[in-house]
């Protein structure tokens, strides 16, 4: 109940912030119409940092605890950073374009470091269906997660540490923070789609935990199924056991490629 | 393109896919509970 109430207030506020992004804020006056593109774009990149940073925080805690409930946080962070990348990497092109005079630049490190961010994060995703038994693919996904994170202070200080068309960080320091330079309006835009998509991602955030919560239940009920019919086969007199359902060396299921080999 | 059009498309695409992905990701989980629960009838 909680999180449907938090679904509609996400939904509302993105809206509101939305709207107000695009009718309530006037126009800048060096980038006309195509400032309003960075509300959602610096909202999507900061919701992208903080998705990358709770996947290397679970991955330490799978690493510590060995409690899956870290890894089902850790791979529910990473699809939707992976999401708000690819969003942020949109929305920058779509204010590049009138902006810059171009879509994207590979010699400028952040759009670089970025699109490097959003590859290290959808190769995350697919090393984690290389896998069937959940410890081995929390374990190997949890060391990718943190050596990927270390891309995130470089997309963040890499329009400090080299020259680039990017402009510099939005949020440096807290001192630009509570004295901003721009406008009261784009700065209440600004924050205003901050909390929005803040909002957003807590939901999102919760609704993927609770699939990966119950993909997981799944697979343990499907795993404990095949056990329980290969110990069964095993007990039957004279009947040999399935190859298709022979545990692996690890105790748990071979994988389908390997019951397949099996099975020929 | 104009920049109301580069406007229109960066938040169309941007809030459609949140709107996007958040459909799937509920169509995602009724349907891995329902499997739940199917699993758990044939048990």
């Amino acid at each position: 109940m909680t999180t449907r109430i938090l679904g509609v207030a996400a939904l509302l506020a993105v809206i509101a912030a939305a709207l107000f992004g695009l009718y309530g804020v006037p126009a800048d006056l060096n980038q006309g119409d195509a400032q309003r593109i960075m509300y959602p774009h610096v909202a999507s990149a900061w919701l992208a940092y903080l998705s990358f940073g709770v996947t290397a925080l679970s991955g330490i805690g799978w690493l510590i605890r060995r409690d899956l409930r870290f890894d089902a946080v850790a791979v529910a962070s990473a699809e939707i950073g992976v999401l708000f990348t690819a969003l942020a990497i949109w929305g920058g092109m779509m204010w590049a374009r009138p902006v810059w005079g171009v879509f994207w630049q590979w010699e400028d490190p952040r759009l670089t470091t970025t699109a490097l961010l959003l590859a290290l994060y959808l190769g995350y995703l697919l090393l984690r269906r290389l896998s069937d038994d959940p410890a081995r693919r929390a374990t190997r996904a949890a060391v990718v997660g943190l050596v990927a994170a270390v891309d995130i202070p470089i997309v963040h200080f890499s329009v400090i540490w080299w020259r680039g068309l990017h402009q510099p960080p939005t949020f440096l320091s807290p001192d630009k923070i509570l004295n901003p330079s721009a406008p009261l309006p784009f700065v209440l835009a600004l924050v205003g789609m901050l909390g929005a998509f803040t909002l957003a991602w807590t939901w999102l955030l919760i609704r993927r935990y609770q699939l990966a919560r119950a993909e997981l239940a799944r697979e343990e009920a499907v795993r404990g199924g095949l056990v329980r019919r290969a110990s069964a086969a095993k007990a039957r007199p004279g009947a040999a056991a399935n190859p298709g359902t022979t545990i692996g060396d690890d105790g748990g299921i071979p994988p389908p490629k390997a019951q397949a080999e099996a099975t020929r | 393109m104009s920049d109301v059009g580069f406007v229109i498309a960066g938040y169309g695409v941007i809030l459609g896919g949140l709107a996007v992905y958040a459909a799937l990701l509920l169509l995602r989980l009724a349907r891995a509970r329902q499997h739940r629960r199917s699993d758990d009838d044939g048990a």
